[in-house]
């Protein structure tokens, strides 16, 4: 499939996806019949651990294991495929009704998103993520990958990867991205020799590994010739037990929201408005200023550098860990801000974290959706040190 | 079996805050067949012709030939009936007096038919409801024939009163479908068209006895070709929403707004009648809550059906867009039979005030009609508003009535209105 010739390099396919017409090479979209061609992806297993053996996690993307060949134009509502938009059975998002084969809502008429704009995981009863492309943007560039085991408050894996909108196929690249980094996360992190020094290098060792991971899978997405190759931000959050480590680049976030007590943003950007409020900038201002969302750091072929932000919390009580996109930070940037929306969703009798994450989606889109939105959560409820792990003095590593 | 397609033209895209959603949809019908032959049931033609004594001998003498004429068109097998009708409806063949009123279509029918229509003469009123209500009970003795369609020939004024006419035909309205000519100018054609229009059938003028016998033959030709026995038009639109109107757009304006019933909470049917290989055009206008920008929406999903079969489907959408170059614009077929449908308006409205004795209102109305002829291409229709007016200015729309007009002339504008033409490519 691969145009360039490049092996692990997927190219532009040489016939549209729609309707079979030859396309030019590095095409974008289809010459006879309009459809955005989407690149065919063979990500690397860069993680060296095979994973094709196992069960595919992500059953409800209809995808096979991460790293069989896939074909991302194979994926259920990609954009020109055929049934495209069609739902597989899924309920209407708006109302709830029965969804007709052309991806109209029977009863209210919402046209569904397809697959890629808006999906959900639920990995585990106390662990779950929606990706949704928002109101503005045409497509959806966000991505997550979740991972997570039972009983709630072992383990969970929280990926957000926002890709770039302005580079070309930055859906594709952040999907891919978020999948190798998650298989990367499989095993527990590293404890090091004992000591804290010890265990925070073996930490950020890992997140190392991890970010080349999800970064050598964005660059396989990427056309040899691409102009505007596509990136994307990283941020990663793992729960085990009552520690919460965390790696970034670029500008998603993760925040610390307790029941009780002030919620912590736990990752610092890599943004120009960072920069900004280091330099003493006011934070309302810098953000929404005419450089509030440049990154200054991300994943993809142009990276300038990988090397990730990474920090821990001990938790100490209950709460949520909530990894998300600026698409819902950008209307409550402020930590109260956040912990503000994250209580009124709660009020509203919703305590699953699918509700809280559609109810978090929801307000993004009634702020205006002007961005993709991807909000992850894991509920902690009574936070406990993994086993054979004495609990650990708040650390933070950088 | 018949091949349906539809296909939809609107400008789906809606400002912030718009509601209303306007689109033309094409159906078009292939492989028709022959009235029936398709398997759905035998067809059934009734002549009605009128045989008061108003038809003077010339006209008369040309209805017997056109009768005559649309027999021969009848295809063999066929059931029909000839009905003369005057003050009462007389079954003039098949000379039966009780059992099924229709025979089947053979030489030997044709020709006792055609004798039978030779024996017409002219005498007493006109009482149009019991011509009507014969047909009904003829179709009726025969249930095998599922395609019901009648011809009505008349020359003069309804003697009856108004009710007597309107439960008749509400008797006959979604049991058979009836074309009505006019012969000379001592008919009433609104009366005429409420009959044409409720039954889903034609009106049309005929000045002369000469153009009699081509107007027939067409008519049964027409009939004969329609092997889709009865469509119905679906329009499903979302929870909450309005359907402002279902209009037939093209090859005539029909509103059949009123004529929904219900197929389920969200869809309504629509009769559309029998469909030979023809292309019709409908204009749905639906009111929906209006969306954040970025959204979008199916408004309406319009369908074909036959029996229960849904044969062909078109999509109506709504996306609401802040750019306002894509929300400004009108869908150019939209805006065509949105000035086509104000053209019949315009004629009719500007004709009964003339009639009336409105000349300023008849002027203006009339004067819009020129216009719009003008600005939408109906050649036609600019043609015959030109026997009845003088123009002075098309663009403007300024008109003059004129002072002498032929009332065949003026009647043949009024039949006219409804007929639309296409958007020229």
């Amino acid at each position: 499939m691969s145009t360039a010739g490049i092996p692990g390099t997927a190219g532009t396919p040489v016939s549209c996806p729609s309707c079979g017409e030859a396309l030019a090479e590095g095409a974008v979209f289809c010459e006879a019949c309009g459809s955005k061609v989407t690149a065919a992806v063979e990500p690397t297993t860069s993680a060296g651990t095979d994973v094709s053996a196992e069960p595919a996690p992500f059953d409800d993307l209809g995808s096979g294991p991460i790293s069989a060949p896939t074909r991302i134009t194979g994926l259920p509502g990609s954009p020109g495929q055929p049934g495209s938009g069609a739902s597989d059975g899924r309920p209407c998002l708006a109302c709830g009704a029965e969804v007709d084969g052309d991806g109209y809502c029977t009863s209210c008429g919402t046209k569904q998103p397809s697959e890629r704009d808006h999906f959900r995981e639920t990995p585990a009863s106390w662990v779950a993520g929606v990706c949704d492309r928002g109101i503005v943007h045409a497509g959806n560039e966000d991505a997550m990958a979740l991972l997570a085991d039972e009983p709630a408050g072992s383990r969970a894996v929280l990926v957000v990867l926002d890709g770039v909108s302005s580079s070309t196929d930055s859906d594709v690249a952040s999907l891919a991205g978020a999948r190798a980094a998650r298989e990367t996360l499989r095993t527990p992190l590293p404890r090091g020799m004992g000591t804290d020094q010890g265990r925070d290098a073996a930490v950020a060792a890992a997140f190392a590994h991890t970010i080349a991971a999800a970064n050598d899978a964005i660059v396989a997405t990427t056309h040899a010739d691409s102009d505007s190759p596509a990136s994307a931000t990283f941020s990663v959050a793992v729960v085990e037990g009552n520690r919460l480590s965390v790696a970034n680049i670029g500008d998603s976030r993760v925040y610390w929201v307790p029941d009780e007590g002030e919620t912590l943003q736990v990752t610092v950007d890599d943004s120009a408005a960072q920069q900004l409020i280091e330099a003493g900038m006011d934070r309302d201002a810098a953000e929404t200023g005419p450089q509030g969302h440049a990154i200054t750091r991300w994943l993809g072929r142009d990276a300038p550098d990988l090397t990730p932000r990474v920090a821990a919390l001990d938790l100490t009580g209950p709460g949520w860990v909530l990894n998300c996109s600026d698409g819902l930070w950008n209307y409550v940037s402020e930590p109260s801000a956040i912990a503000e929306q994250v209580r009124a969703v709660e009020v509203g009798g919703a305590v699953a974290p699918l509700d809280v994450a559609l109810g978090l989606t929801a307000y993004a889109n009634a702020c205006g959706g002007r961005d993709n939105i991807t909000v992850t959560l894991a509920r902690i409820d009574a936070p406990v040190a993994a086993t054979g792990q004495n609990p650990v003095p708040t650390n933070e590593i950088d | 079996m018949a091949d349906f397609t539809a296909s939809v033209f609107q400008n789906e895209y809606l400002p912030d805050g718009g509601t209303d959603v306007n689109a033309i949809v094409t159906v078009t019908c292939a492989g028709a067949g022959t009235a029936g032959q398709t398997g759905g049931g035998a067809a059934g033609e009734i002549i009605i012709v009128d045989t008061s004594g108003s038809m003077g001998p010339q006209t008369m003498a040309a209805a017997k030939q056109a009768a005559t004429a649309a027999l021969n068109e009848i295809v063999d097998g066929t059931w029909f009936a000839v009905i003369a009708g005057s003050d009462r409806a007389m079954l003039a063949y098949p000379a039966v007096s009780s059992g099924p009123g229709l025979v089947q279509m053979s030489a030997q029918t044709r020709s006792q038919a055609q004798q039978a229509v030779g024996r017409f003469v002219g005498s007493g009123g006109t009482a149009i409801s019991t011509w009507l209500d014969l047909a009904g009970q003829l179709f009726g003795s025969v249930p095998q024939v599922t395609q019901r369609h009648a011809i009505l020939l008349t020359d003069g004024e309804n003697r009856e009163r108004d009710d007597k006419l309107e439960s008749a035909i509400a008797r006959a309205t979604g049991y058979f479908q009836c074309d009505c000519r006019g012969a000379g100018t001592d008919w009433q054609v609104d009366e005429i068209r409420r009959i044409s229009q409720a039954l889903l059938g034609t009106v049309d003028i005929i000045p002369e006895p000469s153009q009699m016998e081509t107007q027939f033959r067409e008519m049964m030709r027409t009939s004969m070709s329609r092997g889709v026995a009865e469509a119905q038009l679906r329009v499903w639109s979302p929870q909450g929403a309005q359907v402002l109107f279902v209009r037939q757009v093209s090859p005539t304006v029909e509103d059949l707004t009123d004529r929904r019933v219900a197929i389920n909470p969200l869809t309504g049917g629509y009769p559309t009648g029998a469909w030979s290989d023809e292309s019709r055009d409908y204009h749905v206008a639906v009111r929906v809550a209006a969306k954040a920008i970025g959204q979008e929406q199916l408004a309406a999903r319009v369908m074909l059906a036959v029996g229960d079969d849904v044969l062909a489907q078109g999509l109506v959408k709504a996306t609401w867009s802040g750019n306002s170059e894509l929300t400004a614009k009108i869908d150019q077929q939209v805006a065509h039979y949105t000035g086509q449908t104000e053209l019949a308006a315009m004629i009719q409205e500007g004709l009964a005030a003339k009639a009336s004795g409105d000349e300023a209102t008849a002027t203006t109305k009339l004067g819009r009609a020129v216009q719009l002829a003008a600005e939408t291409g109906n050649d036609e229709a600019t043609s015959k508003l030109k026997k009845v007016v003088d123009v002075q200015d098309e663009r403007e729309g300024t008109v003059r009535l004129k002072a002498a007009v032929d009332k065949a002339d003026e009647m043949a504008l009024d039949t006219a209105s409804t007929k639309t033409t296409r958007i020229k490519k």
